[in-house]
């Protein structure tokens, strides 16, 4: 049987690609972000993942707005980064698990989530960036599935209906028949808007009750109407919605292993968290 | 219940309206993933733009390079960041240039969020 060991939520702002590159790790900018990372490190270390689950979006890698899934799996052996033309440097490839991607496919269509699946996937910043901040050597100690959520263009799926998805992908998880140890990641948010003249829009006691909600009250966040969400978080803020899901794939109570949460990087609210099974 | 299309002050939800209004502007915006496309406008911007099929508006506010008016034109600021990379633009650069701060004011205000 799988193991189901937690779920780690970060940020993942384009910009922390950039402060990597340049070792900017403890610049005075930079420092109340990275110092976050450590005790994630330690914890993964000691847990010993096979597989990573991230639920991330796609920022225009991957797919474009011709084909724009609500919710997509990857199912390939492989998964590339690629140029997203802000200069941020591409980093290694990381090692698919198809099998496992298929199963949980047939699980997630089964519970009726009709997925796109894809065999060929580039992975963008929101995907690459979590996983270099866990492995900052950039080793990948484990075997990863990508499952992509829309956060771009409306419609977006709900909060209620992210959660609903995140309990069946734990589901999925729970009935793998090997004996992986697996991790999911849910990465994006929390408050920030890029565009428009309310851009810079941060909102500070909403991230915090949310990232409270992740233990105490972890549906807290389905009584949100997308709009809703971005009137309390900005237009980019519903990425939160990615946290919710890996929330949702652990199943019943969680405990809080680490959380760290700072203002401002780029022009975001960064949130990071670690959860795992409450015994 | 009839609620406004976009409810939020400021802000442009970038829903069917906006995506079918910006197709061509954000499909230019995704190629400037590969260098060769960033390289192919910076040297013949109008060609470029021309060969994406861009309207007048899209045209007009690519070439103010304005944030705002890109959006209005059905932009998404997904792509639009693809865009202002080009020219070596970060998120407080837009963030200013959209809020008519400079762009220390900018940075201020989301210091100033920290409360």
């Amino acid at each position: 049987m799988a193991r189901m060991l937690g779920t780690v939520m970060t940020s993942h702002v384009p910009a922390i690609g950039g402060a990597i590159a340049k070792g900017l790790q403890q610049d005075p900018y930079w420092k109340p972000f990275f110092d976050g990372f450590p005790p994630v490190r330690d914890w993964l270390a000691k847990q010993r993942p096979d597989v990573v689950v991230l639920v991330y979006n796609d920022h225009g890698l991957n797919f474009f707005l011709d084909k724009m899934p609500t919710f997509a799996v990857g199912a390939a052996p492989e998964y590339r980064n690629a140029d997203e033309g802000w200069g941020i440097p591409t980093l290694p490839p990381f090692r698919g698990d198809p099998a496992l991607s298929w199963h949980l496919i047939e699980s997630l269509v089964g519970d009726e989530f009709d997925l796109v699946t894809c065999q060929e996937m580039v992975v963008d910043h929101a995907f690459t960036l979590p996983m270099a901040l866990c492995w900052p050597d950039l080793k990948w100690p484990v075997r990863v599935v990508p499952v992509c959520v829309n956060t771009v263009q409306a419609p977006l799926p709900s909060a209620a209906r992210c959660w609903k998805f995140g309990q069946a992908l734990g589901r999925a998880i729970a009935s793998w028949s090997g004996d992986e140890r697996i991790v999911v990641m849910g990465t994006g948010g929390l408050s920030h808007q890029l565009d428009g003249t309310r851009a810079g829009f941060i909102n500070k006691d909403f991230d915090l009750r949310f990232m409270e909600s992740m233990v105490a009250d972890p549906d807290w966040a389905t009584k949100f109407s997308t709009t809703e969400i971005v009137e309390q978080a900005g237009t980019q803020g519903v990425e939160l919605l990615n946290w919710l899901i890996a929330r949702a794939a652990l199943p019943g109570k969680a405990r809080r292993v680490h959380a760290n949460y700072h203002i401002p990087i780029s022009n975001t609210a960064s949130g990071l968290m670690v959860l795992e099974p409450a015994r | 219940m009839n609620t406004p299309r976009q409810p939020v002050p400021g802000t442009t939800i970038f829903d069917g309206v906006e995506a079918r209004k910006g197709y061509a502007l954000n499909k230019m915006c995704y190629s400037f993933n590969d260098a060769a496309n960033r390289q192919a406008f910076v040297a013949d911007e109008d060609a470029y733009c021309a060969k994406y099929g861009l309207n007048a508006e899209q045209r007009e506010a690519i070439r103010q390079r304005n944030v705002l008016a890109l959006i209005a034109a059905g932009g998404n600021a997904y792509y639009l960041a693809k865009f202002a990379g080009i020219f070596g633009l970060d998120m407080q650069d837009i963030g200013a240039q959209q809020t008519g701060l400079t762009k220390d004011q900018f940075k201020a205000k989301l210091l100033a969020a920290r409360g």
